[in-house]
């Protein structure tokens, strides 16, 4: 979910004055039903979430500073920020991707769909819509660096390339046995990685469709013999900016898969062999999964998992080391996070509602 | 063996007896003569109707299922497909059986009141409350008493593990209506005479045990000597019917059709022991207890389900059997309509559904109604025990009736509730 390319921008790359340890809650914005899903577009303008009501929501980032910096309305009251919705999906969206110049907005649903939206538009309405994967969920859409093309990934066990201009098909990649649950451009621009239900991986070359090697990330997949039952997957996929590591969020050591009963991990693989570098836990071992990984221009990763009945934890792992050397609690569990391209905000889109912007500074 | 609950109650450890273990342990079996009227009995038997119970270990969601609420506040993300009965939909992980649900009866509004397991389990498979005083026999021990013809070769009641258990058991009617398990989609164990060892002598040894027993028997006779020698039996007709048990001697067609998963392989073992004659079969499969990431357990678990139960269905019509054949599909409970922080859904019996298909139901029929989120039951509201006097009532039994054991007279079915009379042909 959390692998929408290009990562790197000079915004980014300008500014790395975050601090983890002074990382502190800016803005809580509440919609009415839990969300799902939460992306910075990459001008900072807005936050958009997807939610269980089947719609996106954009949220004005001014208003959001606004209410942060103590504004009211006309009655005095806080300023009520209320988010401008995008309704065109017929369930849930989890994949949301932009184009770089910010304009164009790509979700995907538990539809099948695949939505081109105007990022800006006051009264969004779908520009355009397809079946992307045979009715069923699309799990992740990511955007080329360039901004030419969409990677989706599905429960049809597909990996598909888009022309994001017009929608079309350009590719499909076929091999994964079990839902991919995820897919990233490598930096280079000439490969795709995927990850499925069963955590195996393959390495795509985009040019042919060649399915270049499989790999395995052990850890993040369990078939529970009780409820006979496959769990695990990339709930989140990355490459590092320099694209030597592939690092993918999910759930290791479950004892019960369906009391989710296991330790949110990322799996931080070498790309050039496929093999396991780190396994990122926590200290502490807490129950939960993490949905959301993005990588710091500073280096580190920050992964957000989500933990029923504990809130949740924004992790903040260095690369070589298996521990956090960070550890943020956030109010409700959270599932999915988005680093903003200034390098210092990151939001959570949390199961209570709440659209929750973080600092990672000192507090004014 | 312990089965794996995600809230790992008491109720999950539980024990799965033997084949063998089930042979040998036949007690004061009643046969017709414990029925209050024998003749209604014997009419029973002559009938021949036959009882699959599919039962969805952990508690399906009605919503991913039965009952689906797309565009609420707890439908989640699954939508809703038409069925082949205009009007009618269901879950769109269905889609299989969307086709067939003109062969299918639902129950939308049942309220057992009921969040735990093992109270569910004994509920929905007994049609009463569990009762520390009380026990009350299983459905199938219910079909097997009522239901099987007389000199019968095979058990009764069979129960095809596909995980989980069958925690009810015969109670009152005794352990001949006990369910025989079997370990998958396998020959029962020890169903075939012991290798080295020739006919001849293992006739010769069955003539000195019988001799020995018969015996003993002049003297001191008693029901346990009855069970004993019932078993063996019962042990040495099984010996010519083991390859009812053979799934090899299915058509590749036949398998192709179901397809390759356990689940399907057990349902096309329960096809074969209900053209056999077996009255009851009860296959299990599991898990759905799904208190994390409902939708995606659902969408697997679901997915192995639809196409071979679609498939069952289908060629249980194909074959004229559906008219003698009385499927249900049910669970402990349903699961909650609130979607917890994790995506999943926790135990729920307050509003939920059970399908049903064949002999004695109207076709293509839906009774009971939830509200528009599914939280309340909104028509027709029914339980388990009224659910336990339709099957019955569908399989011809007179569910007001009683039995008489040890002069006592005990009602078949709960005598306050009565049969779903809408969707009974």
């Amino acid at each position: 979910m959390n692998a929408d390319a290009p990562k790197p921008s000079a915004a980014a790359d300008a500014k790395k004055t975050a601090d983890p340890t002074q990382t502190h809650l800016v803005v809580a914005l509440k919609h009415a039903r839990p969300l799902t899903a939460v992306r910075f577009d990459p001008k900072l303008q807005y936050v958009f979430t997807g939610a269980e009501d089947n719609t996106v929501q954009r949220w004005k980032l001014a208003d959001a500073q606004a209410l942060a910096a103590g504004a009211k309305g006309a009655d005095g009251k806080p300023l009520e920020v209320k988010p401008t919705l995008f309704e065109g999906h017929d369930s849930w969206v989890r994949a949301i991707g932009f184009s770089p110049d910010g304009k164009t907005l790509y979700t995907g649903g538990y539809d099948g769909q695949v939505i081109t939206w105007d990022a800006t538009a006051d009264k969004p309405k779908p520009i355009r819509k397809f079946d992307a994967h045979n009715n069923q969920w699309v799990r992740a859409i990511v955007v080329s660096a360039d901004g030419k093309q969409l990677a989706t990934c599905g429960n049809d066990n597909l990996v598909k390339l888009w022309n994001a201009a017009d929608g079309k098909l350009i590719r499909e990649f076929k091999g994964h046995e079990s839902h991919v649950y995820n897919v990233a451009f490598h930096p280079d621009g000439k490969s795709l990685a995927s990850c499925d239900l069963k955590a195996n991986f393959k390495h795509w070359e985009i040019a042919t469709g060649k399915c270049v090697r499989d790999f395995k990330a052990e850890a993040l997949h369990k078939y529970d013999t009780g409820f006979r039952a496959d769990i695990g997957g990339a709930r989140a996929l990355a490459f590092s900016r320099d694209g030597k590591l592939l690092a993918a969020g999910g759930i290791t050591n479950v004892t019960n898969a369906f009391a989710g009963i296991g330790n949110p991990a990322v799996a931080e693989l070498d790309w050039e062999s496929g093999k396991l570098k780190v396994l990122h836990v926590g200290k502490e071992a807490v129950n939960g999964v993490i949905w959301g990984l993005e990588q710091h221009v500073d280096g580190y990763w920050l992964g957000i998992a989500g933990s029923r009945g504990k809130g949740s934890n924004v992790y903040f792992w260095k690369p070589e080391a298996a521990q956090e050397f960070f550890k943020f609690n956030v109010p409700d569990v959270g599932r999915d996070m988005s680093l903003a391209a200034d390098g210092v905000q990151f939001a959570v889109a949390h199961a209570d509602g709440n659209l929750r912007i973080y600092r990672m500074e000192k507090k004014a | 063996m312990k089965c794996s609950y995600a809230c790992r109650t008491a109720d999950h450890v539980v024990s799965r007896r033997s084949f063998l273990g089930a042979v040998g342990a036949v007690g004061a079996g009643l046969g017709v003569s414990g029925f209050v009227q024998p003749a209604i009995a014997e009419q029973l038997q002559k009938n021949h109707k036959r009882i699959l119970t599919i039962f969805l270990h952990g508690g399906v969601s009605q919503l991913e299922s039965w009952d689906p609420k797309p565009n609420t506040d707890t439908g989640g993300p699954t939508r809703a497909i038409p069925t082949s009965v205009p009007g009618v939909h269901i879950s769109e992980l269905l889609p299989y059986t969307a086709k067939q649900m003109h062969r299918l009866t639902l129950v939308r509004g049942i309220n057992t009141k009921n969040g735990d397991h093992g109270k569910g389990h004994i509920e929905m498979l007994t049609g009463r409350k569990k009762d520390p005083g009380q026990d009350y026999p299983h459905l199938g021990a219910l079909a097997a008493k009522l239901l099987t013809p007389d000199k019968f070769a095979l058990p009764g009641h069979i129960f095809v593990s596909g995980g989980g258990s069958s925690v009810a058991g015969p109670a009152y009617l005794g352990p001949k209506f006990a369910a025989v398990s079997l370990d998958g989609a396998k020959p029962p164990q020890y169903a075939e005479r012991i290798a080295g060892m020739t006919e001849e002598s293992d006739t010769r040894r069955n003539k000195f045990r019988a001799s020995v027993n018969d015996h003993f028997a002049a003297r001191r006779r008693s029901a346990d000597t009855d069970a004993y020698t019932f078993s063996y039996d019962q042990a040495q007709q099984l010996l010519a019917k083991r390859d009812v048990f053979d799934l090899s001697k299915e058509p590749g067609k036949e398998h192709e059709k179901y397809g390759k998963s356990e689940f399907a392989q057990h349902l096309l073992m329960a096809r074969r022991m209900l053209e056999n004659g077996v009255p009851f079969v009860q296959v299990n499969h599991t898990n759905y207890d799904t208190h994390y990431e409902n939708f995606d357990f659902h969408i697997e678990q679901l997915g192995e389900f639809d196409r071979p139960f679609a498939t069952l269905i289908e060629d249980l019509a194909e074959r004229e059997m559906l008219k003698d054949t009385l499927v249900v599909v049910m669970s402990e409970f349903g699961r909650t309509p609130k979607i917890n922080a994790s995506y999943g859904r926790d135990h729920w019996g307050n509003a939920w559904s059970v399908a049903m298909a064949g002999t004695g139901l109207k076709a293509g029929a839906v009774v009971g109604a939830t509200n528009a989120n599914g939280t309340a039951v909104t028509d027709r509201e029914v339980d388990h025990g009224h659910l336990l006097h339709t099957y019955l009532r569908a399989v011809g039994v007179d569910s007001k009736g009683e039995f008489v054991i040890g002069g006592r007279k005990l009602p078949i079915a709960d005598p306050s509730k009565s049969a779903i009379e809408e969707i009974l042909a």
